[in-house]
């Protein structure tokens, strides 16, 4: 039970249970919707950029635990950030959730993100924790297809 | 003294724990825990003498079939044909011609779609499946309807996961040119009424299609008896290796349709001019085919026979009644297809986790299931879900073991109740 303690901790139960940010964003420039048709998780991502800053971001969609609060983090951590610095934070949480067990990551920017290192322990749902985080990246980049993970 | 031997046709006692000792793979820790394998809808374990019987004929008789003048080939030719013989009594077929030796289920759905399909399905006519299908039971005819302008209709569910067959009578008719269902749904358990659905279809004179992947490791199957015009099934999910699978097809439609694929074996010679086509069932044969998987299916076959379906049946029936008593009285659990007719098989949501996050927390204590949508969209969509957690289970599955998802699940309320 340590690792699903480590795994599902109050932190992840928190967002899980009240995702931050969670309604669609009136007003936003930038949308994106990601699919994960392993487990049928799904997320919308609405962004309204000021130049190169978010200045708000949304959240829609239904998923487990881990893609819910996920997302929902996501949404606390780019709020305000660059497109520059939101690019450093998604290389660094990519690191985090696909990192070999046992090896180091650059912790020192994430915050609160770090609480979902534990995932990288149980690699059939690192797609669900990174949903969220591609759909981000594609909102930015202005893609209009779905993006699928699997 | 002399002591009196057991009659022959005297099936031995049936024992779970003396069959589990039949399968190495369950004498395991998984996560520190001892495995508790409940996702046998997925694919069955094997027993030792199927691993066996690819180990020997891989170490001693390992050659290709047909043609061959040497010792080994004939050998592998033997066994090859000799497990054809077997299929064709384990179904009741009444010709060795009409199995088809294939990848899987999925294969043979998609040689009946592309030859009989091209052969004998027009623009503007229509095909009948149902609401519970596999995707490998729609995908392939939704091709055929692209490529030929004919129509898929879809027989849909009652909320319990049984077909209307009201509905299913009333699909039937001078357009309809194949029906092709499931015989057991692999999300739901249900166990649909193949006998009726063959007889109205062939009132209208519709051939009928049946996907016994989820049938023949729990139940006999007599395909004369059912009446169906072609039965396909998946030697992995009946006890044997992976990849291979059974197309049976009676021989007035087999000998109508055209090749599958083309290639070696299939054919009987070949010019630039013109090629021969082979007879039964080496027609549908193109290519080296998966011997010792062909040899492991006639082994798991004499296996499933050995332990007899009456005591397989009765053993899944317990495991069910159990199972479903047990996993009712957990609080915001909802067992997803309750149909009164239903095969070994609990899909369930609960209101207090994704069932990707309880399939996680089992996978740590040990149990195996299954989650997701189970390649049955659609049904997901009736049911306004995007996926489940499914327990199936095998008759070397145990009544302790059911104790264990239940505590198991028991994990998932303290994460998230």
């Amino acid at each position: 039970m340590s690792e699903i303690r480590e795994l599902y901790q109050e932190v992840v139960m928190d967002h899980t249970r009240h995702p931050r940010n969670f309604h669609k964003l009136e007003g936003a420039n930038k949308t994106a919707d990601g699919y994960n048709p392993f487990c049928g998780d799904r997320v919308s991502i609405f962004l309204k950029l000021k130049g190169d800053r978010v200045e708000d971001v949304g959240f829609q969609g239904a998923g487990c635990a881990i893609s819910t609060s996920s997302a929902s983090m996501l949404t606390e951590a780019v709020k305000g950030k660059t497109t520059a610095e939101i690019q450093a934070l998604y290389d660094v949480v990519h690191q985090m959730l696909t990192r070999a067990p046992g090896t180091e990551f650059d912790d020192e920017k994430l915050g609160d993100l770090e609480i979902l290192s534990g995932v990288s322990e149980f690699p059939t749902r690192v797609k669900c924790a990174g949903l969220s985080w591609h759909t981000l990246m594609a909102a930015l980049k202005g893609d209009k297809e779905a993006i699928f993970t699997e | 003294m002399t002591i009196p031997k057991p009659a022959n046709n005297q099936k031995k006692k049936f024992d779970v724990h003396s069959v589990r000792g039949d399968f190495p793979i369950l004498r395991q820790l998984v996560h520190g825990k001892p495995l508790v394998y409940l996702d046998n809808a997925a694919t069955s374990q094997k027993p030792q003498a199927v691993i066996d019987a690819l180990v020997r004929y891989y170490s001693t008789d390992n050659a290709n079939i047909h043609r061959g003048v040497h010792e080994l080939s004939m050998r592998a030719t033997e066994q090859y044909e000799n497990a054809r013989g077997k299929v064709k009594t384990f179904l009741n077929a009444a010709d060795d011609r009409e199995i088809i030796f294939v990848r899987g289920t999925t294969e043979a759905i998609n040689l009946v779609a592309s030859s009989f399909g091209h052969k004998f399905i027009k623009a503007g006519d229509e095909i009948i499946v149902s609401n519970m299908e596999h995707h490998s039971n729609i995908v392939p005819w939704q091709i055929l309807c692209e490529q030929t302008g004919a129509k898929l209709r879809v027989v849909p569910i009652t909320d319990t996961g049984e077909l209307m067959m009201d509905e299913y009578g009333k699909m039937l008719g001078p357009r309809t040119k194949l029906v092709s269902i499931l015989h057991v749904s692999n999300s739901l358990g249900t166990i649909n009424p193949a006998e009726r659905i063959v007889k109205l279809a062939h009132d209208r004179g519709v051939p009928v299609l049946l996907d016994g992947a989820q049938s023949v490791p729990h139940m006999a199957v007599d395909v004369r008896k059912l009446g169906c015009d072609f039965y396909a099934f998946s030697g992995h999910k009946l006890f044997g290796p992976t990849s291979i699978g059974i197309l049976y097809g009676k021989r007035e439609w087999l000998e109508q349709m055209p090749p599958y694929q083309g290639g070696g074996d299939m054919i009987k010679s070949v010019t630039f001019e013109k090629t021969i086509y082979n007879d039964l069932p080496y027609k549908f044969e193109a290519g080296t085919p998966n011997i010792a998987g062909v040899i492991g299916l006639g082994a798991a076959i004499d296996y499933v026979n050995s332990v007899g379906y009456e005591n397989i049946a009765a053993q899944e029936h317990a495991l069910l009644e159990y199972g479903t008593k047990k996993l009712s009285g957990i609080d915001g659990l909802t067992i997803i297809g309750t149909a009164k007719n239903k095969s070994a098989v609990i899909s369930f949501t609960m209101k207090q986790a994704h069932p990707h996050d309880i399939g996680t927390i089992l996978d740590a204590e040990g149990v195996a299931v299954r989650t997701g949508h189970h390649c049955t969209q659609p049904v997901m969509e009736c049911f306004h879900i995007p996926a489940t957690a499914r327990a199936s289970f095998a008759f070397y599955n145990t009544k302790e073991e059911v104790d264990v998802l239940v505590k198991s699940i028991d994990k998932v309320l303290e994460v998230f109740g």
